[in-house]
């Protein structure tokens, strides 16, 4: 009897689900706006999604519904992408080499 | 690239992604955490593109996609205040939630890309994880354009309520699992562009309700909601790393958005269905007569803080809108020049989202180890000389302490009332976000500065 491939997935997404609720509770309170600009960059990871999509079939295709829907859905997670982790970066560089100043 | 070693590379990604999350434990270590996360990102980019293996037209498209992205993101993440941040993350939301729609769409029309079956006979649990990618997708793209109307001002941040409401959101609930139930077995195009389309109705109609100040909850919400989008359309794809992540930020959002209620003590639900404060308290907090107040002038403050020997600094939402923070550093700096101790006293729901006084206090070069959240600084306050309190109201109010009929009643707040004397700026008398009065205006030691908050503190600083 084989082992449906679903509940292999499956118990990734719940064990991570763990993972992530122990990670979380750990991060301290003043570093939650920072954990949501990262939270939100690392979603984007739907990107590789997206360029399956669009990226589907060959050149032929490339304005086809599905893959210009990819297409789209890249320019929206790229600016999530650069955006959040920047963002990110630039607010962590300010809790910065503080801890001497005074 | 064989499928075994892209998913190999696909765990990496995940597992980089979790000791990001792991970095924030703490400012020392969280830039390297991001530093990962980035590593992770462009690992599974980069396998993707080398495991689809065509460098011709479309990579070029791609490339140029990716371009016009990045620029616009990184543009706004440079140019944007960090005042502004809470509506920013809700914008970055609702793209995730829409591509989330997109790439399910785009797995709808052409299912063989993803070996889901082909158009019309598409794998039922394929599906069905579409179906719920989409739905969530679509919720929180339009729950937090609204959310982000209302951050930005440009909605009113009153919670709209009409009869019916929740009645209607039950509905459209049903209505959903019923288009997938339907759409499963019939397999009809229009029925799934119907469930996107009666998603988008659903999250602009959970998010009306909420007012400005639930903000906090509604942005890890809707935080949480993109993860499970993710999480949904990972299934579909049958990609680990966006499984993994879809359940990290599911998880994250959902535990900041229990410690926001935690903070105002209130049940998820109950924010969620909305409309608080907008009716009976308002009309009796007016009703309450003119009770006298002591108010004072920037040198009052400066007088009563020169002579403190430590004074801790409550900010609010407030120090937010009158962008106050680098003021008040500088009068803190110079409080800390006549020898006085200062530190800060952030409460989890100051503001509108998690943290957001940390970062807007980080900007102005606070230390970080002078901020203090409250269960470890509220017992400093009887021993505390002077609080100042810039931009915050229903934090400090002592009536959630006392009076069990008071809406916030039992919500943890900031003992400010406990110290020698206590400085409130803020504009007028009228009531919080609570709509209630707060007692601490009235109280024998505290004393109201009624102007802007960075106004106040400026003069304050050059009476000092």
């Amino acid at each position: 009897m084989e082992i449906d491939p679903f509940i292999f997935r499956l118990s990734i997404f719940i064990l991570a689900i763990f993972v992530g609720y122990y990670v979380v509770w750990s991060v301290t309170p003043s570093l939650h706006t920072p954990l949501m600009s990262v939270t939100n960059a690392i979603s984007s990871v739907i990107i590789v999604g997206a360029i399956v999509a669009a990226l589907a079939g060959d050149d032929s295709k490339i304005f086809d519904t599905a893959n210009i829907f990819g297409f789209l859905a890249i320019i929206l997670a790229a600016v999530n992408i650069f955006g959040g982790f920047l963002v990110t970066q630039r607010m962590l560089a300010m809790y910065k080499k503080k801890k001497k100043e005074k | 690239m064989s499928a075994n070693l892209l998913a190999i590379f696909y765990l990496i990604s995940g597992v980089l992604f979790i000791l990001a999350l792991r970095g924030l434990s703490s400012p020392e270590t969280s830039r390297q955490g991001n530093f990962f996360a980035i590593i992770g990102m462009a690992i599974a980019i980069g396998v993707t593109i080398i495991s689809i293996g065509n460098f011709s037209t479309g990579f070029i498209f791609l490339l140029i996609f990716l371009i016009i992205g990045g620029s616009i993101g990184a543009f706004i993440a440079f140019k944007i205040p960090m005042t502004a941040m809470p509506e920013l993350v809700a914008g970055f939301h609702s793209l995730v939630g829409l591509a989330a729609v997109f790439v399910a769409i785009s797995a709808f029309l052409n299912p063989d890309v993803f070996n889901l079956g082909s158009p019309g006979k598409i794998k039922i649990a394929s599906l069905i994880e579409m179906s719920l990618g989409a739905a969530i997708g679509a919720i929180t793209f339009t729950g937090s354009i609204i959310a982000f109307l209302k951050l930005r001002g440009l909605m009113s941040g009153s919670p709209i309520t009409f009869t019916g409401q929740h009645l209607l959101n039950l509905a459209l609930g049903i209505i959903i699992v019923g288009l997938i139930i339907y759409l499963c077995n019939t397999q009809q195009e229009y029925l799934y562009w119907s469930l996107i389309a009666v998603s988008f109705l659903v999250g602009i109609l959970l998010i009306i309700p909420i007012g400005g100040a639930d903000m906090p909850v509604v942005i890890s919400m809707l935080n949480s909601y993109s993860g499970w989008a993710a999480a949904g359309i990972g299934f579909t794809l049958e990609n680990s790393a966006l499984i993994i992540t879809g359940a990290l930020v599911g998880s994250s959002g959902a535990i900041l958005s229990y410690i926001m209620c935690k903070g105002m003590n209130r049940s998820f639900f109950n924010v969620i269905l909305g409309g608080w404060g907008a009716t009976e308290e308002s009309s009796k907090s007016i009703s309450k007569e003119q009770k006298p107040v002591k108010s004072g002038n920037a040198d009052d403050a400066a007088f009563l803080m020169k002579n403190a020997s430590s004074v801790i600094i409550v900010p609010g939402y407030g120090m937010a809108v009158a962008q106050a923070q680098h003021a008040l550093r500088e009068m803190v700096d110079t409080l800390k020049k006549n020898g006085v101790k200062v530190s800060y006293a952030i409460h989890p729901v100051a503001g509108r989202m998690p943290g957001h006084m940390n970062v807007l206090l980080a900007e102005a070069n606070v230390p970080y180890d002078e901020v203090f959240e409250l269960e470890d600084i509220n017992n400093d306050f009887a021993n505390c000389d002077v609080a100042y309190v810039i931009g915050a109201n229903d934090v400090t109010n002592p009536v959630a302490k006392t009076d069990p009929q008071s809406p916030i009643y039992g919500m943890p707040i900031l003992d400010v009332e406990k110290s020698k004397s206590v400085l409130f700026v803020k504009r007028s008398l009228s009531p919080g976000y609570a709509g209630i009065d707060n007692d601490l205006f009235y109280r024998e030691n505290t004393l109201m500065l009624f102007a802007d908050a960075k106004k106040m503190t400026e003069d304050i600083t050059k009476s000092l």
